[in-house]
């Protein structure tokens, strides 16, 4: 028999990767997000993007939405592990292509350039809730809500037309229609 | 308006209204507010320690003896990271801690103040939760809370970090009982057990041909209705059991239905029901790697339920057929009354059904797979362990060890017939845990004899302690089967790594007769077999705590064994046994 070298069993088969998007709502008090994110880095689940802010300011809930990736069984975990922690509230899991879910991140590019590209920069722009925020004689800031998909593909088509800054968001999530999720 | 008191005394104040008698600590400077005011509290007695650590292990053996929150008192700095170990460890284990620990003033927080660490960061991973107290009015609920996240749902420990100017700030206090936030819902799984969830169980019992229970440490968890209820739950259907390590003592382990543990160094018997039977139903155990070994092959035929009172624990590793979140107890009782109201004859009538199984396990039985060559010349560790239970089980008798070879062979070979008599570190697999458990469960069980079966490698890492219950005149017996070795080291080293035995030899050794007169209690020594039941009997009876030397040989190893990546009917029974031949002879069981 081949011997094995671990007092550890060997892994066994893992299910497919799939994305999700797990929107956490959590008492805004110190710490909590070092538990969440603590709870993936601890448990090696992926963070692809995160988004934070109280959306109840009376009540002091704050709304996680973290973009993550796992096999079935894992994101079961994630949510179950979640749930655990004392100051989470509840947990919503939705497939990245789930259509009834709506999703946006925002973005902020600053283009510096000849005027002729600045011009075709902003075109590009121009099919993603585009404005520009700030100009000057050779640069200017513009902000768009896109997908992630599109936004990456957005900043490859800007790099050579004078692209020197990006910042954007992670994602946010809602579900379409009058429901809302309990 | 009520008078002013400090946050020191609040701390006691809610000691006092969750019935705290005992807490194990260490001063130090940014604690010495509560402790100023320790005297002013004549029902609670505080143990001190020699290291925080051995404060923690003490704490958890006394929680998991007694059923009680065990609570810690430390200082900052490095008094919080020295409890880090026994707060993981109580977190593997589901054991109730609440850990006090002092922080440096709130005015000097962040900036690398003297004994200063990020004590609620540390501690994040291995707490249920904690708390920093910014406010002295925050202070009781805080306090209160932690008793109650620590103790409820899956019990585990939990850290509440004072700074030192809020241990000396005064407020009123008040403590509502119905201050109990209700913890988003997470203090208990909505308490009731669906009938249909009953009856889907039942059902599948009845179409069992080959059930097992395969039963956990969220049985003692429960407390000792649990184990009640689980015995009847056996006795009602026939069905035979097996246990994990944590579980051990939840039924008894001297029953014909019991199989011995299961797992990687479980019997033979258990791990073949586990492997081929056809309904596997979980209670309060978490299939651990230690117990599944390569999940594919996990009891492939079987039929699973899941028992838990903790969701996240089901459907981890294994995924299972029904699940049941619930308190293992509650389940068990509402399950039993079920079979009994409309199932009355359910042992009779199952009885045909299910013993072409029996007779499979009595075949498998017949391995006596925890048998051993004996000697006459060297005390073999098996033996020590066997005489050791043959001469403590006529009394009640509280069972912590250290982690090792010396630790499977204790589960192995002494049998528990009642609940919480058995404290061994599973999860975490803390070395050095099981002398300051048993200090921590005399403290709860004065006039219980109190073993640590141990190993002379692990017991050097908290042998501090023993000064501790010296101080406290605690007679606890510390059984080390000396080997020289860290046994499994060497173990795993001989059958994995060619006998390279790399730094798992320990070649300067004490004296642990003298050591145990240096400390101020008795040293007892065997060499021989012929003389180990007079000195075992001689250390039962010795009224002060006992370091026992007992020298084992030095080669043994622990089987049977399920090697690494196999499943579980590919067990290795012995020696002889590693070219894949199972051969019987020359073993004999004593």
């Amino acid at each position: 028999m081949a011997k094995s070298k671990s007092a550890y069993s060997e892994p066994g088969k893992l299910g497919k990767p799939e994305h999700h998007i797990i929107v956490v709502w959590v008492d805004n008090e110190a710490g909590v997000l070092a538990r969440v994110v603590g709870l993936f880095s601890g448990r090696g689940y992926n963070i692809e993007s995160l988004a934070v802010a109280e959306v109840d300011r009376k009540k002091h809930i704050s709304r996680i939405t973290i973009v993550t990736s796992g096999s079935p069984s894992v994101i079961e975990q994630i949510k179950l592990q979640l749930k655990k922690l004392i100051p989470v509230h509840k947990v919503a899991d939705f497939k990245r292509n789930d259509p009834n879910i709506l999703f946006k991140e925002l973005a902020l590019f600053k283009v510096v350039s000849s005027k002729k590209n600045r011009e075709k920069a902003q075109k590009a722009c121009k099919k993603y809730n585009s404005f520009v925020l700030d100009k000057s004689k050779n640069s200017f800031v513009i902000q768009v809500t896109a997908l992630r998909r599109e936004i990456d593909k957005l900043i490859e088509t800007l790099s050579p037309l004078g692209l020197v800054s990006t910042s954007r968001t992670g994602a946010v999530a809602m579900t379409r229609g009058s429901e809302i999720f309990k | 308006m009520g008078k002013l008191i400090s946050g020191a005394e609040i701390v006691f104040k809610v000691l006092e209204h969750h019935k705290v008698e005992h807490i194990f600590g260490y001063p130090g400077g940014a604690v010495l507010p509560i402790y100023d005011e320790l005297k002013n509290h004549k029902t609670i007695k505080h143990i001190l320690a020699r290291h925080e650590q051995g404060a923690g292990h003490a704490a958890e053996g006394y929680a998991r003896s007694s059923g009680k929150p065990g609570v810690l008192l430390v200082t900052s700095g490095p008094g919080a990271t020295n409890a880090v170990t026994a707060l993981t460890d109580a977190y593997m284990d589901s054991v109730p801690l609440v850990c006090i620990s002092g922080q440096v003033p709130t005015h000097l927080i962040g900036t690398d103040a003297f004994q200063e660490c990020d004590t609620t960061g540390i501690t994040r991973p291995c707490t249920k939760h904690n708390w920093l107290v910014k406010d002295v009015n925050d202070l009781a609920k805080i306090m209160d809370l932690a008793f109650e996240v620590a103790t409820t749902g899956r019990p585990g420990p939990v850290l509440v970090d004072i700074p030192k100017d809020i241990q000396f700030k005064k407020t009123n206090f008040i403590l509502k009982s119905s201050n109990k936030k209700k913890l988003n819902g997470k203090s208990s799984p909505n308490g009731k057990i669906s009938s249909s969830d009953l009856d889907n169980v039942i059902n599948l019992m009845k179409k069992s041909s080959k059930p097992i229970f395969y039963t956990g440490g969220g049985v003692i968890n429960s407390g000792p209705d649990a184990s009640k209820s689980l015995r009847e739950l056996v006795s009602l259907t026939g069905f035979p059991i097996t246990s994990t390590l944590q579980g051990l003592g939840a039924y008894p382990g001297d029953d014909p239905l019991f199989l011995g543990m299961l797992g990687m160094h479980g019997t033979y018997e258990a791990n073949n029901s586990m492997y081929s039977c056809d309904l596997m139903i979980n209670i309060g155990a978490r299939f651990d790697d230690r117990i599944t070994g390569k999940v594919d092959e996990f009891s492939p035929k079987s039929k699973k339920i899941h028992v838990d009172i903790d969701p996240s624990s089901i459907g981890k590793n294994i995924k299972v057929d029904l699940a049941v979140v619930s308190d293992v107890g509650s389940f068990l009782k509402a399950l039993n009354k079920r079979i009994k109201d409309k199932h009355k004859d359910f042992l009779n009538s199952n009885k045909q059904n299910i013993s072409k199984w029996w007779k499979d396990i009595d075949k498998w039985r017949q391995k006596k797979s925890l048998s051993f060559k004996n000697s006459k010349e060297v005390i073999k560790p098996q033996y020590a362990v066997q005489r050791l239970y043959e001469l403590s089980k006529n009394q009640d008798t509280y069972i912590t060890t250290e982690v090792g070879q010396h630790q499977m062979w204790a589960a192995q070979h002494y049998k528990f017939n009642k609940p919480n008599r058995w404290m061994t570190s599973g999860g975490l697999g803390t070395m050095g845990y099981g002398l300051p458990a048993a200090v921590g469960v005399q403290i709860a069980h004065p006039d219980k004899l109190v073993i640590d079966i141990a190993g002379e490698a692990s017991v050097l890492m908290t042998m501090q302690e023993m000064s501790t219950a010296v101080q406290y005149k605690l007679p606890i017996k510390i059984f080390i089967l000396n080997n020289q070795y860290m046994g499994m080291v060497r173990q795993w080293q001989e059958l994995l790594h060619e006998k390279n035995y790399s730094e798992s030899y320990t070649e300067a050794l004490p004296d642990f007769v003298k050591l145990a007169e240096a400390y101020g209690c008795v040293g007892i020594q065997a060499t021989k077999p012929e003389e180990l039941d007079e000195k075992i009997n001689e250390m039962i009876n010795t009224k002060e705590p006992v370091i026992f030397d007992c020298r084992v040989d030095p080669a043994e190893n622990c089987f049977p064994m399920i090697p690494s990546g196999k499943p579980h009917n590919q067990m290795l029974l012995g020696p002889e046994d590693e070219k894949e031949e199972v051969s019987d002879e020359g073993k004999t069981l004593v």
